[in-house]
């Protein structure tokens, strides 16, 4: 209808809700590589934005991304920072950000760097 | 007439909390209102459509206004707004226990509580139901009017009822084609005003039709829907392929219950509104004499309806804490359930005003 979309997906002109507004833009790292990101915006919407759609898979190898996208089901869930099991829909960007595909439920990698460490 | 000190607390910071924090704060009452969310305003924000119902209930007013609204009278009032503050438990004596910004744990002694914790969207099994692209109608919602991206070009909703043709327009509005709303019953369940919009726009409504299965490798890349009989069998030979990257599921809501139960809240179900919910008496109290439950998990029904029952427990437990006279309560419950008993007319309204007379008489026999 009236809206309009930038390559990357995002909805920048609308009927209702106007203009997207200016935004300040972070880095995040998916996979390692750099993705422009919008401060304050949820993990899930940079990558919904950049076109990832496969955020995590099972321990069977099934390909998951969000489902419920308001903190509810997990579906989302993904490894930040070293972190597993972080909803990607409740969770604002950072700078230098990194995030993960983790298969199964993940694995700890700040815990296996810090005992590296030692 | 009690009045130790201790603060009602208000857990969920959408419609129904944020107006019984308003209420009890106005009476002079503490309050302390927790949201597990960075950003108050519950699923307020992603409603763009003009709300329904009179002038005092905010009619022909967007969903995202009305919450900025109500934003601005708790700042006003300088409410205790603790966000990113998680819930997760309730200890007898009602000690709140909560967890702040995921790593900050602490409890503390609440004189009243106030539940306005929402409601979940239901999910729908069927084969290929897990592959990315299917969601639910209010996550497609969240991120085209709230985040503005565009989850995908091509949908099947599943599910005609108000939350299935108000997305399906705001998709379209968002840039995406939607290829189908699909219903299960054997009439749209819709608002007609909502049904029409979307119907002019071009798509295919298909009654008595269910999606039999999602196909694809790594994402969704078509959708097989078919026919279904008075048992809700599919009939066979009426399959259709239609070829969507997203199928959103619009098939109701369920109660968010969890603390109520872990409260010790009394349960009843009526499948009318979500479920098992929490049963209530005519000022929202739960079984609980100190807990109140409102909104959403007190029954799935609306935006407008879940503002006054957050009014409506608000002033009674202003009253119950000692913070307002008998007299005033009275006259401000009275105007409130007014309010609620016009919200509950027509055709739709009437399922749920009887509906929710049911919840009543559970709190009685309680």
């Amino acid at each position: 209808m009236n809206a309009e979309k930038s390559p990357d997906s995002r909805i920048v002109k609308h009927a209702v809700l106007g203009d997207m507004p200016a935004q300040k833009e972070v880095t995040i790292y998916f996979e390692g590589k750099p993705l422009k990101a919008l401060e304050g915006e949820p993990i899930m919407a940079t990558l919904v934005a950049a076109g990832v759609t496969v955020f995590r898979y099972t321990k069977k190898g099934s390909p998951r991304r969000m489902f419920c996208g308001i903190g509810r089901c997990t579906d989302c869930v993904m490894t930040v920072d070293g972190v597993p099991g972080v909803r990607t829909c409740v969770t604002e960007v950072r700078e230098g950000m990194r995030v993960e595909r983790q298969q199964g439920v993940g694995s700890w990698k700040v815990q296996a760097e810090a005992s590296h460490a030692q | 007439m009690r009045n130790d000190g201790k603060p009602a607390v208000v857990i969920g910071a959408g419609p129904a909390g944020l107006c019984a924090a308003i209420e009890l704060k106005k009476a002079g009452a503490p309050v302390v209102l927790m949201d597990e969310n960075a950003k108050p305003g519950g699923q307020l924000f992603k409603q763009i459509h003009k709300f329904f119902g009179s002038q005092e209930h905010k009619a022909g007013i967007r969903g995202f206004d009305i919450g900025k609204e109500l934003l601005a009278e708790s700042l006003r009032l300088g409410i205790d707004v603790r966000l990113k503050t998680e819930v997760v438990g309730i200890e007898a004596g009602l000690k709140v226990w909560a967890v702040e910004d995921r790593s900050k744990s602490y409890t503390f002694d609440a004189g009243t509580l106030i539940l306005a914790t929402g409601a979940t969207e239901n999910a729908l099994s069927f084969p290929g139901w897990t592959l990315p692209g299917i969601m639910t109608a209010g996550c497609a919602q969240t991120l085209i009017n709230v985040h503005r991206v565009l989850p995908g070009q091509r949908v099947l909703m599943v599910g005609s009822g108000n939350v299935g043709v108000i997305v399906a327009y705001q998709l379209m509005q968002a840039g995406a084609q939607v290829a189908a709303v699909i219903e299960a019953l054997p009439r749209l369940g819709g608002y007609g005003v909502h049904t029409a919009k979307v119907r002019r726009a071009g798509v295919p409504f298909y009654c008595s039709t269910t999606i039999i299965r999602a196909e694809g490798r790594e994402s969704v890349e078509r959708a097989v829907i078919a026919s279904i009989d008075a048992k809700f069998q599919p009939i066979p030979g009426t399959e259709q392929t239609l070829d969507v990257d997203t199928i959103c599921l619009a098939v109701g809501l369920t109660p968010s219950i969890e603390l109520a139960c872990i409260a010790g809240c009394k349960q009843i179900y009526i499948p009318e509104l979500g479920g098992t919910m929490p049963a209530h008496d005519e000022f929202m109290r739960s079984s609980l004499e100190s807990v109140y439950v409102v909104g959403d998990i007190a029954g799935v029904e609306e935006a407008s309806t879940a503002m006054e029952e957050g009014r409506l427990a608000g002033i009674h437990a202003a009253w119950a804490m000692g913070y307002m006279d008998e007299t005033t309560m009275k006259t401000k419950t009275e105007e409130t359930k007014t309010r609620l008993k016009a919200l509950r007319q027509g055709v739709f309204g009437q399922k749920r005003f009887e509906a929710k007379k049911r919840i009543v008489e559970g709190r009685k026999e309680a």
